[in-house]
């Protein structure tokens, strides 16, 4: 070959380790890699604070090159509203799970979305409480199998309907911008990242309260194989959770 | 995207971290001219990892969809893109 | 030149806090410290301060948690009520190491040991400063600043209805504070250092997650405040057969009723704890010393009784002589803090009539 090569990519500026205890075929690392390389774009690194909270995508905070604030579970929207309150020039954004965020912190968001806090949250929506070993959270869809729904999957007439919380914050004065995306395919991926930089950039313009929700892939606990992940996406969480935009400034 | 075989002269290659891998076979689906393929030995963690046959594009669709970032792609000088993006 | 005025206690802590440096404050309304929260919704943006009327009081003390996470003083205040609600942040700021102030204005005296054993989990502790007047709430809150840069806990102020309603000529005193270290341990994004961590779930450093470790070395921590933060007040111990322990408003009334027992002829002393954690013991344990009985006055079914046995070890028997009593709204102005009843209590004390 006498071409020389160059090196075209590599893992984020912003990745520490590549090591991660996430399992085969998880999605999230993908969510985090395309917000690490959106800040490098954007040059945002010195003045990033993550507010992250906690489920499987807590293996993150030790190994990205960013501050991180760590909230307590369900706590990351009143976390990053003490830090982008007090440091308006910071760009903040925070990192929550379905549980987290829709389960155990519902007020949170919906409050901080309506008070048009200037942050971006990001919520990584794989239907289950992984790192607990999947059980049913408020986002997981109607007849999905989790370790607390086994032998029906989710029925309505006993555990509820899934919250479509895109839709709910949608319709929060104070939100800004909101969509959905998803990492199960690259053009989902690229999709994902333009959402992703369409959300920080209300931020860093002061626009107010921004929302990602990225549908991220969870083998382990929807029973499949990872290569199985990508139909299971398109056959069971898009219906529920379409890929689009819902909200955008003007 | 280029066709497959328009791009699968320029002269292209990825280089695979098989120890961080956890044989998630996701790189091995996505890949367009189908140059992936799972080994027989596994590293140590015990996973299967891919193996790159000949005719890689540099397309960086299997560095997209790695959950353990183990990819990264080469391509020619003259088609090669910055690394930010 | 300091100058007195006239203030009332909730606006006196908060404008305490405002001149300590306070900058970030979040509250939900809860008798007796909605006035805390009046007070810093005006005055904290003239200062450019931030003010959050929160949603929750879990929403509040996490608010607090992301301010104080960014280096900056940071305080909020409710009552026991609302402190339990806030208890799993509590523990954990702790852990994470964050210096911040909660003020309880209390409802009588129940939550003694809610602020010295906590309701959280885990092994932390909170400074926890009591104060009896307006003036000492105001030096107490400036002094709980300090004590959380300088040991980067949380420091709790016990407040109670009285001490926040009432008035008192009081003068504000900052601190000399040039001694405390810069807080480059907060999260402010990463501008020409390596990046790190502001978390309770172990090291700040980046690849490094040791949980043990962390823990391990904030439980080294509380042995050290122990030793270098008892804070107390005695008097008219020299004699005293009758040790009268009491602490916040109570120990005023407490104060004044001793004066009559001693005009009475009775050899009575009394102990007032201002550090309620770590519990001023050897003090306590000092002053009871030549004693034949030691009373317990506290507004409660009896709770710091329990430090006040811990500390006498058995020397000197221990009466609780306080007891629940409240005002009709249940916010503990009650008939007990009459005068003419401690007095009553002490004397009974005195002539070996109490029950232990």
């Amino acid at each position: 070959m006498s071409t020389p090569l160059k090196k075209v990519s590599a893992k984020p500026e912003l990745l520490l380790s590549t090591q991660h205890h996430l399992c085969p075929g998880c999605g999230e690392p993908l969510a985090m890699r395309t917000i690490l390389e959106i800040i490098t774009e954007l040059g945002m690194r010195d003045r990033t604070i993550c507010v992250c909270g906690i489920g499987c995508y807590t293996a993150f905070p030790g190994i990205i090159d960013v501050d991180v604030l760590q909230a307590l579970h369900g706590r990351a929207p009143s976390v990053a509203t003490g830090a982008k309150r007090v440091l308006p020039d910071r760009f903040v954004f925070t990192l929550q799970g379905d549980g987290d965020m829709v389960s155990e912190g519902l007020q949170e968001i919906v409050h901080s979305a309506a008070r048009a806090e200037k942050f971006t949250a990001v919520l990584l929506n794989n239907g289950v409480f992984g790192e607990t070993g999947g059980h049913m959270t408020t986002t997981s869809v109607l007849g999905q199998r989790t370790k607390t729904t086994m032998d029906t999957g989710r029925v309505a007439e006993k555990h509820g309907y899934p919250i479509k919380i895109a839709d709910l914050l949608a319709q929060v004065d104070g939100a800004v911008y909101v969509a959905r995306g998803a990492m199960h395919t690259p053009s989902a991926i690229a999709w994902t990242r333009r959402i992703l930089t369409e959300a920080f950039r209300a931020q860093l313009e002061g626009k107010g309260f921004s929302f990602v929700e990225i549908l991220t892939m969870c083998p382990t606990d929807w029973y499949v194989e990872p290569s199985e992940t990508p139909d299971w996406i398109e056959q069971n969480f898009t219906g529920t959770y379409p890929l689009k935009i819902l909200k955008a400034p003007a | 995207m280029l066709p497959v075989q328009a791009v699968a002269r320029q002269p292209a290659t990825v280089t695979i971290d098989v120890e961080t891998c956890k044989g998630c076979v996701l790189c091995v689906d996505v890949c367009p001219p189908h140059v992936l393929v799972m080994s027989e030995d596994v590293n140590r963690m015990g996973y299967r990892y891919p193996i790159l046959l000949d005719g890689c594009t540099g397309c960086e669709l299997c560095f997209k969809i790695c959950p353990d970032y183990c990819f990264e792609v080469y391509r020619g000088a003259e088609d090669a893109a910055p690394l930010a993006n | 030149m300091p100058t007195r005025v006239l203030m009332e206690g909730s606006h006196a802590i908060a404008e305490a806090a405002i001149q300590a440096g306070c900058r970030f404050y979040a509250g939900y309304p809860i008798t007796p410290s909605t006035e805390i929260l009046e007070y810093m919704s005006h005055r904290l943006p003239q200062v450019g301060g931030v003010c959050m009327n929160a949603e929750s009081e879990i929403e509040a003390i996490n608010m607090v948690w992301g301010a104080a996470g960014c280096g900056v003083r940071a305080m909020i205040a409710s009552t026991g009520q609302g402190i339990s609600l806030m208890q799993e942040s509590l523990a954990e700021l702790a852990n994470a190491q964050l210096p911040c102030v909660v003020v309880n204005m209390m409802r009588g005296q129940g939550d003694y040991y809610q602020a010295t054993r906590g309701g959280g989990h885990g092994d932390y502790r909170h400074i926890v400063l009591a104060p009896s007047t307006v003036q000492e709430a105001v030096d107490l809150v400036m002094l709980a600043f300090h004590l959380a840069d300088k040991w980067r806990n949380p420091v709790d102020v016990l407040g109670d209805f009285i001490l926040g309603h009432t008035s008192e000529a009081v003068e504000f005193k900052p601190l000399d504070e040039r001694d405390l270290p810069p807080k480059t341990w907060a999260a402010t994004g990463a501008r020409n250092r390596a990046s790190h961590n502001v978390t309770p779930l172990g090291a700040p450093q980046k690849l490094n997650l040791n949980p043990g470790d962390h823990y391990a070395a904030i439980a080294a921590k509380y042995p050290e405040i122990a030793r270098a933060e008892r804070r107390v007040e005695s008097g008219l111990l020299d004699d005293a057969e009758l040790v009268v322990v009491a602490f916040g408003s109570p120990a005023r009334f407490v104060k004044y009723a001793i004066r009559v027992c001693r005009e009475r002829g009775m050899k009575v002393g009394w102990v007032r704890p201002i550090s309620l954690w770590p519990f001023p013991d050897e003090t306590v344990r000092e002053a009871t010393g030549r004693a034949r009985l030691v009373a317990v006055f506290e507004q409660n079914a009896g709770q710091m009784i329990d430090d006040v046995r811990l500390a006498i070890l058995g020397g000197v028997p221990v009466v609780p002589i306080g007891g629940i009593s409240h005002d009709h709204s249940g916010f503990g102005v009650g008939p007990a803090l009459e005068p003419a009843h401690i007095v009553a209590r002490i004397t009974e004390a005195y002539q070996g009539k109490a029950a232990a």
